[in-house]
C-alpha cells in the first residue's frame, strides 16, 4: 500500500441551505482503495460527493489530490480550467442514472472516443477500435458500437456510461448509487464487472450508496452517514461483521432480517 | 474588367456611412480585439440597421465602421452581384456614402460577401466583410451561452470531434457541407459562415484580412493575413471540398463552384458557375479568343 | 444554352411601387392621417412605441402608416429610427408615484387610499361586436368627474414595504451607471437592469405566453396584482449650465407591480417578492405579462426551482425580442441555393455509395424515352 493518500478530506462541511449537507468529513483514499459512504436519503451522502469532487465548493475544510503534474494540491487553489481538466482526465464520474451521464443523441462509440477526442486524438480508425474494446471489455456485443443508447437496456447504458468514464484511464472515479437504478438480477453482474475492473485497472473509487451489500462487495473501507455526519468508518468487513454505532447497528441488522 | 455601377446619390441626411462616428469607434475597437485575438468572437453593442436581422446586418455595421471616401466596394450574394439582397446592400452603401462600387474583385477594397469567396484570388490590402447568421461553432452541441464560452476559453473542442465521428459511423462522410468548422492560428474552432466547404481552403493563409460580423448575435470575429486555418477532420478522413463531373454550361470551367439550375418539368439540368464575375470574366476572354471553350468542345 | 438571369434591380424597384400601391389600397377611399393613427389606435401606437423604445406617438402612427399596419415591422422602423438619433443626455429616474392618474386598482386590496378606479378599460365590456361603429358617430364629450381624483396616490407596494412585508429593491452600492442594453451587448449572468430593459422592449406575445406558462405550472410563483397604473407623467432632465432640471415632456406610462409567494433566508424573515413591468403607453397585458416573467426569471436567485422555460435566462432574453425574431425567421427566404447545393451534391453521393434506386429510375426514364 503507498504511503502518500490519493485523496485527503479534512474537516470539510459543505450544506445547501446553511443546514442540510454534511458536516465535518474527514478520510484518506489511498491509490487503488475503494471507499464505500453508506446512509439513507438525507445522510448527506450524495453532497459529500458533490464537494468532494469539486462540483460544488466545500464551505469549510479542505480537498486535496495527488495530481500528475504539481504533486499533492489543494483544489481550492487550483484554477477552474485545471479543475475542469482534472475531471476530465483523472477522474471519473458515474451518475446513478446512465441518461445522465451519456450523451443518449449519438452512438456508444461516440460516448466512449469522445474524451479521447477531447484530448487530441484524431485517427477515426484507431478510435472505433479502442472504443470497441472498451465494449467488450464492458460485456456488451461490440457489434453495437453505431447503435444510440437509447436502444440499449437500463444495465447496458450503465455499463457503457462507466466504459465512457474510463476510457481516460483516470485514477479515481466517483460514483453515485451506480446499481440503484437497475433491476436487482442486473446489480449483481453490474457489481461483479465493477469489482473486476477496480481491480484490473488499480482504480481508486468513492462509491456512495444507501445499499450495504454494495458496500459489502466493492468496498475496503466504508463510511456511514447519518444527520450529516459521520458515524462510524473503518475496514467494511469488520463495520459489516462487527458494527459499533447504535445507527449501523441498525442498519446491519435489518440487512440480515430482509 | 472594372465595371462602375450607375452611383446612387449620397443622401446627406445621414451621417457617412450611416452610423454615427462614436457607434464606428466602438466597432473597430471590438476589430481591433478580434484581429488581435484570431477566431475568437468579440462582443459588440449591435444597432438596429435599416436592414433586418438575419439579413447582413453584422457584415453591414463592419463595413460601415471601416468603409472610407476612397474605399471601392464589391456587394456579393450566393457569388453574384446581381441577387436581389447583394442589390440591396450595394443599394444602401451607395446612398449612404457615395463611395464607388464594383463586380470586379481585382478593383475592390472592400469585398461584403453571403455564403461564398470569389473564384479570383484576393490580394494584401484587401478586405473580405462575411455576413454571418450564427457565429458560435458549438451551438447545436451546446445551447447555453455561458457554456460555450467556458469551452473556448479552455479549448474544449471534443464534442465538435463527436459530430464528425458520428456523421462518419452513421454516413461513412463528415455530412457537414457549408459553413464547416476551423480551427484558426491553432487555438479557436471558428464557424467561417455559411460558405460552401469547397471555399474553406481560400481562407488558409490568404494575404486578405477576413473579418465576420454577426449582427443579430452581436458578435465580431477575425482571420489576419497570413493566419493558418484548417478545417476539421480525421488523420484517417481527411478534409475534402466538393467536385463536379460538369463543367459551367457558360464558359467550360471545371475549377469553380458551379450552381445547379433547373431548366424544365422533366429536370433537365444544366451547371453554372456561382461566381458570376468569375464566368463573365472567362467568357469574355474567350471571345477575345484567349482560353478555349470547353463547353463548346 | 443555358442564359443568365439579370434584372435584380429592377424586380427590386417595381415592388417598391408595388408595395406603395398595396399600402394606398383602394384610391376611392379616404388616405389614412396621421392623426386618425394617433388618436384613434393609440394602443397600436403605445405598443409600437414600447418595443421600438421610443417614445413618439406621430413618429410610431407613421410607422404604422408605412407598416400598412403590421405592427412587429413599424416597431422595426422605429427601432432603426433610433439608431440614428444623437444622445443628448439622461433624464432623472420618473417617479409612478406622481403619476396623473387615469387608471389605478389593486387585487391585493379590497380597498385603498386613494380608491380603486377603473379608468378606459375593456376589463369589463362585454366582447359583442358594436355594429354601431359601422358608421361614423359623434362621441360626447366626457363629462367631469363628481369629485376630483386625489393627486397622489400612495403605492400598495410602499404600503407594504412600509410594514417589511415586501423585499427591499435597495439602490446598488455606489449608485453605478445602470447598464445600457442598447448601446451593449448581453451578456450572462444579466443584471436586473439588463432583463428589465430587455423585457420592456420584448414582444408582447412572447412575454404573454412565457407568463401564462408560469401561471400553468411551469414555474410557480402564484402572483397577486398589487396595483397597476396608468397615466401621464412629467419627464426631468437636469440641464449642468442652468444648474436645476426642467421639464422635457410628458409621456403616458403603465405600471404593473406582481407580488408573489414568500422568500425567506436565514437572516431576514420571509417576505413577499415582486415582478416588475412599465410599459410606455397604454399596455396593461404587456406590463402584466413583464412583471410575471421579471418574477420568473428571479427564481434561480431565490433558491427556488428553475427549470421551467421562463425561469431560463438565457432562453427568455434571447429569443423576446421581435426585431430579431423577425429578422432571422424571415431570412430564411433569402437565396441559399449555394448550401442547398453542396447538400445535393453530398445527398446524390452517398445514395450513389449505397447503390440506391435513383440510379435504377435513370434507367427507367431512359428507357420510355427511347421505345
Amino acid at each position: 500500500m503507498n504511503a502518500q493518500p490519493l485523496l485527503s478530506v479534512r474537516n470539510m462541511t459543505r450544506t445547501w441551505d446553511g443546514v442540510h449537507g454534511c458536516r465535518n468529513v474527514s478520510f484518506d483514499l489511498y491509490p487503488g482503495e475503494v471507499l464505500c459512504v453508506v446512509g439513507e436519503s438525507g445522510s448527506g451522502k450524495s453532497t459529500l460527493l458533490s464537494a468532494v469532487s469539486y462540483q460544488t465548493r466545500p464551505d469549510a475544510g479542505s480537498v486535496w489530490y495527488d495530481t500528475r503534474d504539481q504533486g499533492f494540491t489543494d483544489l481550492a487553489a487550483l484554477p477552474g480550467a485545471r479543475l475542469r481538466l482534472l475531471s476530465r482526465t483523472d477522474w471519473g464520474f458515474v451518475r446513478q442514472n446512465a441518461r445522465d451521464g451519456l450523451r443518449m443523441q449519438v452512438s456508444a462509440g461516440a460516448n466512449i472516443a469522445e474524451r479521447l477526442m477531447a484530448v487530441g486524438d484524431r485517427h477515426y480508425g484507431e478510435l472505433r477500435r479502442v472504443a470497441g474494446n472498451w465494449l467488450q471489455k464492458m460485456e456488451i456485443d461490440a457489434g453495437r458500437l453505431d447503435d444510440r443508447p437509447v436502444s440499449f437496456s437500463g444495465g447496458m447504458q450503465q455499463r457503457l456510461q462507466i466504459a465512457r468514464n474510463l476510457v481516460t484511464h483516470p485514477r479515481l472515479v466517483f460514483m453515485d448509487e451506480p446499481t440503484a437504478s437497475l433491476d436487482v438480477s442486473v446489480q449483481a453482474r453490474l457489481l461483479d464487472l465493477l469489482r473486476q475492473l477496480v481491480t484490473d485497472l488499480g482504480l481508486a473509487a468513492i462509491v456512495v450508496t444507501h445499499d450495504l451489500a454494495v458496500a459489502r462487495l466493492l468496498a475496503h473501507r466504508t463510511l456511514v452517514m447519518r444527520g450529516g455526519e459521520v458515524v462510524e468508518s473503518g475496514l467494511t468487513d469488520q463495520i459489516l461483521d462487527d458494527p459499533q454505532h447504535p445507527y449501523t447497528q441498525l442498519l446491519v441488522s435489518s440487512i440480515l432480517q430482509s | 474588367m472594372t465595371t462602375q455601377h450607375a452611383t446612387v446619390e449620397r443622401d446627406d441626411h445621414y451621417n457617412f456611412a450611416y452610423l454615427d462616428e462614436s457607434t464606428k469607434r466602438m466597432l473597430r475597437r471590438a476589430l481591433l480585439k478580434a484581429v488581435a485575438i484570431p477566431g475568437y468572437q468579440v462582443p459588440f453593442g449591435s444597432r438596429e440597421m435599416p436592414l433586418p436581422y438575419g439579413w447582413g446586418t453584422g457584415g453591414i455595421q463592419v463595413t460601415a465602421s471601416i468603409i472610407g471616401r476612397g474605399d471601392v466596394l464589391k456587394v456579393i450574394d450566393q457569388g453574384s452581384d446581381d441577387t436581389t439582397n447583394a442589390i440591396n446592400i450595394r443599394r444602401f452603401f451607395g446612398r449612404v456614402t457615395g463611395v464607388a462600387t464594383t463586380e470586379s474583385t481585382p478593383a475592390a477594397t472592400i469585398v461584403q460577401t453571403r455564403h461564398r469567396i470569389p473564384e479570383t484570388p484576393l490580394a494584401a490590402g484587401q478586405i473580405m466583410v462575411f455576413q454571418v447568421p450564427i457565429p458560435e461553432p458549438l451551438r447545436w452541441l451546446e445551447p447555453s451561452e455561458t457554456e460555450t464560452r467556458t469551452m473556448h476559453a479552455l479549448a474544449e473542442y471534443g464534442g465538435m470531434h463527436v459530430k464528425l465521428y458520428e456523421d462518419i459511423a452513421q454516413h461513412g462522410h463528415i455530412a457537414t457541407t457549408y459553413d464547416y468548422p476551423v480551427i484558426v492560428n491553432d487555438r479557436y474552432m471558428m464557424r467561417p459562415s455559411p460558405i460552401p466547404k469547397f471555399d474553406n481552403p481560400k481562407l488558409d493563409g490568404s494575404p486578405a484580412l477576413m473579418l465576420f460580423g454577426a449582427g443579430r448575435e452581436k458578435r465580431v470575429y477575425a482571420v489576419p493575413p497570413y493566419t493558418r486555418v484548417k478545417s476539421l477532420d480525421f488523420e484517417d478522413h481527411p478534409f475534402r471540398v466538393e467536385t463536379w463531373t460538369e463543367c459551367c454550361d457558360l464558359c467550360g470551367s471545371r475549377e469553380s463552384y458551379l450552381d445547379e439550375i433547373i431548366l424544365d418539368d422533366a429536370g433537365t439540368r444544366r451547371y453554372v458557375c456561382s461566381d458570376t464575375e468569375y464566368c463573365n470574366d472567362r467568357q469574355a476572354q474567350q471571345r477575345a479568343g484567349g482560353i478555349p471553350d470547353e463547353a463548346a468542345a | 444554352m443555358y442564359v443568365a438571369v439579370k434584372g435584380g434591380e429592377r424586380a427590386i424597384l417595381n415592388s417598391y411601387r408595388m408595395l406603395d400601391d398595396y399600402r394606398r389600397g383602394d384610391r376611392g377611399v379616404p388616405e389614412l392621417g396621421l392623426d386618425q393613427i394617433r388618436e384613434q389606435m393609440p394602443l397600436a401606437v403605445s405598443r409600437v412605441m414600447a418595443e421600438g423604445s421610443l417614445y413618439d406617438p406621430q413618429l410610431a402612427a407613421l410607422a404604422l402608416k408605412q407598416a400598412a399596419g403590421d405592427v412587429i415591422e413599424a416597431v422595426f422602423l422605429l427601432r432603426a429610427y433610433r439608431t440614428t438619433l444623437s444622445r443628448y443626455g439622461y433624464t432623472q429616474p420618473i417617479d409612478t408615484g406622481r403619476m396623473r392618474l387615469q387608471r389605478r386598482i389593486s387585487s391585493t386590496f379590497k380597498d385603498i387610499p386613494g380608491g380603486q378606479i377603473l379608468g378606459p378599460t375593456y376589463d369589463y365590456t362585454q366582447r359583442l361586436l358594436d355594429f354601431s361603429l359601422l358608421a361614423q358617430r359623434e362621441a360626447d364629450a366626457l363629462p367631469a368627474g363628481e369629485e376630483a381624483l386625489d393627486s397622489a396616490m400612495s403605492r400598495v407596494t410602499d404600503l407594504l414595504a412600509q410594514d417589511d412585508l415586501i423585499d427591499a429593491e435597495p439602490v446598488p452600492e455606489g449608485d453605478p451607471e445602470p447598464f445600457d442594453l442598447t448601446r451593449q451587448p448581453l451578456d450572462f449572468p444579466a443584471s436586473r437592469a439588463a432583463r428589465l430593459q430587455n423585457l420592456a422592449r420584448a414582444d408582447e406575445g412572447f412575454l404573454l405566453s412565457m407568463g401564462y406558462s408560469t401561471q400553468r405550472g411551469y414555474g410557480n410563483t402564484h402572483p397577486f396584482a398589487a396595483e397597476i397604473r396608468y397615466g401621464a407623467l412629467e419627464v426631468e432632465m437636469h440641464i449642468e449650465e442652468l444648474g436645476f432640471a426642467v421639464t422635457v415632456g410628458e409621456i403616458e406610462v403603465t405600471e404593473c407591480q406582481m407580488v408573489s409567494q414568500f422568500a425567506g433566508s436565514a437572516e431576514e424573515g420571509p417576505k413577499f417578492t415582486r415582478g416588475y413591468g412599465l410599459t410606455f403607453g397604454y399596455g396593461e397585458r404587456k406590463s402584466m405579462s413583464m412583471a410575471l416573467v421579471d418574477r420568473a426569471l428571479k427564481a434561480g436567485d431565490l433558491g427556488e426551482r428553475a427549470d421551467s422555460p421562463a425561469n431560463d435566462h438565457e432562453f427568455v432574453l434571447y429569443h423576446s425580442d421581435n426585431v430579431e425574431a423577425s429578422g432571422f425567421v424571415q431570412h430564411l427566404k433569402l437565396p441559399h441555393y449555394v448550401d442547398f447545393q453542396a447538400n445535393l451534391e453530398l445527398l446524390r453521393r452517398m445514395r450513389a455509395e449505397r447503390g440506391e434506386p435513383e440510379a435504377a429510375q435513370n434507367e427507367l426514364m431512359d428507357e420510355a424515352v427511347s421505345p
